[in-house]
């Protein structure tokens, strides 16, 4: 679990995350949702250490993540994949090398055992055809799949993915939702998904921290997304096109009144629809 | 640049280092990529470093030749004093100045293109020292190499020189090869090892700085490129003024 406690970031007196305090639970895959530039990307890089944040407190299994000294930070690392935003693999090194960089570092095994493990894990992501392959020479949907891979190659505890389905068609980035939650689920692990699309949301978002502007805006499941009184919540969900059609129809169905009864069928419908797409 | 800034920039090359200059993690991880830029930054470097050492040690003999054609120096001074030029500058400071534009707008590209694809937090994120790793193979390499590419670069420096003696006959080959021999100090071929050492540490380590502190897109690293040559130009010519005072004057 990881807790995050009155988090605030600030560049040059410009305030890019405004207390943020959240929960993320085990086992589940955590969304955080929110317009381009509302500092999705900075919170991630605070989560993870790359951004160190102005004040504010950070608990991984409640060991205290900004005042960690440098071996528990390293061993702490070693529990942490993440799936950049353009996939950062490795250009100087193929496909199963990537996978295995993680494993040569750290891992204890030999050779044989360290390869093994690589090419399980490309396995998992159906890639094993590739292993000898370049970065260079496959195409994007691959390449998020490799380096999905190559972040669960330490069997992590925590998992952080920064868009993970930008750039992909409908088909490939529902994939790598799936592959996202099944792991999450195989593995018990902490996941964090940076997204702006409402697919994945409603597809495999068991948790999810809406932010605008730096500021939380609004938290919970994904079937109380719908029924949120929060404007700039509503504002962002009912802009996506998924919503946009639903919308529609369930002015048709309901004379825009929709009750309970109604509300379930609709959230219903739009997984479904969420799936075919 | 602003004063501030190049203070700037010097502070944060200073820290850089100290991340850089550490014993690294894990020694085999190390020596792979040790050896790897080995081949990548010094012996794809030789070709360059034999064409021109043997034009321009040919040129060198020609120019002395017609230069000093005075009944009042012997001939073997053309040799004599190729030979220190070619194993006093030449073959280290500007061998060096030449292979900044190689070896450190490649080192910088590298790097720089590491940054702005997020490789480097890649490697930060799985508790890796990104700058020990990335960086230190690279100095490493470079300096363990030079000796090899200034050596070369000598020879084949003296070897131009001694095919044009061949080809036009002035000073003739004997005398030339008499020349190059005479009142010989195997103490310069030493003070231009270690002089180009030093300059090789400049060249990986100040283009190391500037592809590692890229931030933006393309052309940003297109810019970090040229910058660390220009800036290892002016410090290999700076370091070459102090070196040459402090050790001869
Ligand atoms: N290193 C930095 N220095 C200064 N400002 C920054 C830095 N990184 C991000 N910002 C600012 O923080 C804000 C939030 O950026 P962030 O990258 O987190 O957005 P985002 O929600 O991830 O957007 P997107 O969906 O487009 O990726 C932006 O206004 C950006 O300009
Ligand atoms: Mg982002």
């Amino acid at each position: 679990m990881i807790e995050v406690k009155n988090l605030i970031k600030e560049f040059e007196g410009r305030v890019v995350l405004d207390d943020i305090s959240a929960n993320f639970q085990k086992g589940a895959v955590n969304m955080i949702i929110g317009k381009s530039g509302s500092g999705k990307s900075v919170f991630l890089k605070c989560l993870v250490g790359l951004i160190r944040p102005t004040s504010g407190e950070i608990r991984y299994g409640g060991r205290n993540f900004l005042a960690m000294k440098n071996r528990e930070m390293k061993r702490l690392r070693r529990d942490m994949g993440m799936l950049f935003q353009g996939s950062a693999l490795f250009d100087s090194k193929t496909v199963l090398e990537n996978v295995m960089f993680p494993l040569d570092v750290f891992s204890r095994k030999n050779q044989r055992e360290r390869r093994k493990r690589a090419e399980f894990c490309l396995e998992r992501v159906n890639l094993l055809d590739a292993a000898d392959l370049f970065p260079s020479e496959i195409s994007g949907g691959m390449m998020k799949r490799v380096a999905i891979a190559r972040a669960i190659a330490l069997n992590p505890k925590y998992l952080f993915c920064d868009e993970p389905n930008s750039g992909l068609d409908p088909k490939t980035s529902q994939m790598i939702d799936e592959l996202i939650q099944d792991i999450t689920r195989d593995f018990n692990m902490t996941s964090l998904v940076v997204s702006h699309d409402m697919n994945s949301v409603m597809n495999i978002g068991d948790y999810i921290l809406f932010l605008n502007e730096g500021i939380k805006e609004w938290e919970g499941s994904k079937e109380h997304i719908m029924d949120s009184d929060n404007d700039k919540l509503n504002d962002f969900v009912f802009a996506s096109d998924l919503f946009k059609k639903i919308k529609e129809a369930d002015a048709i169905i309901t004379g825009n009144e929709a009750n309970e009864e109604n509300r379930k069928k609709l959230i219903q419908r739009m997984e479904e629809e969420a799936k075919d797409l | 640049m602003t004063i501030t800034g190049s203070l700037e920039n010097i502070g944060e090359y200073a820290l850089l280092m100290k991340r850089v200059l550490t014993p690294p993690d894990r020694m085999r991880e190390f020596f792979r990529e040790f050896f790897k830029e080995m081949y990548k930054l010094g012996v794809n470097s030789i070709w360059i470093v034999v064409i021109i050492s043997f034009f321009i040690g040919a040129v060198i003999v020609m120019q002395i030749a017609l230069n000093v054609a005075s009944p009042l120096l012997p001939r073997f001074t053309v040799g004599a004093v190729s030979r220190e030029i070619i194993l006093l500058e030449f073959s280290s400071t500007i061998m060096c100045l030449i292979l900044s534009g190689k070896v450190g707008s490649n080192v910088a590209t590298e790097i720089g293109t590491m940054r702005i694809t997020e490789q480097v937090d890649a490697l930060e994120i799985m508790g890796i020292n990104s700058a020990n790793y990335l960086i230190l193979p690279k100095i490493t390499a470079f300096v363990a190499f030079m000796p090899v590419l200034v050596i070369f670069s000598m020879f084949l420096g003296l070897y131009g020189g001694y095919v044009i003696c061949y080809l036009t006959g002035t000073p003739p080959v004997s005398t030339y090869v008499y020349g190059i021999q005479a009142f010989f100090r195997e103490s310069f071929v030493w003070y231009s090892i270690i002089k180009s050492m030093i300059f090789g540490f400049i060249i990986a380590s100040v283009a190391a700085y500037y592809g590692y502190s890229v931030r933006g897109g393309a052309l940003d690293v297109g810019r970090a490129s040229t910058d660390s040559v220009v800036i290892n130009s002016i410090l290999i010519l700076m370091t070459d003024l102090v070196f040459t005072q402090l050790a001869m004057g």
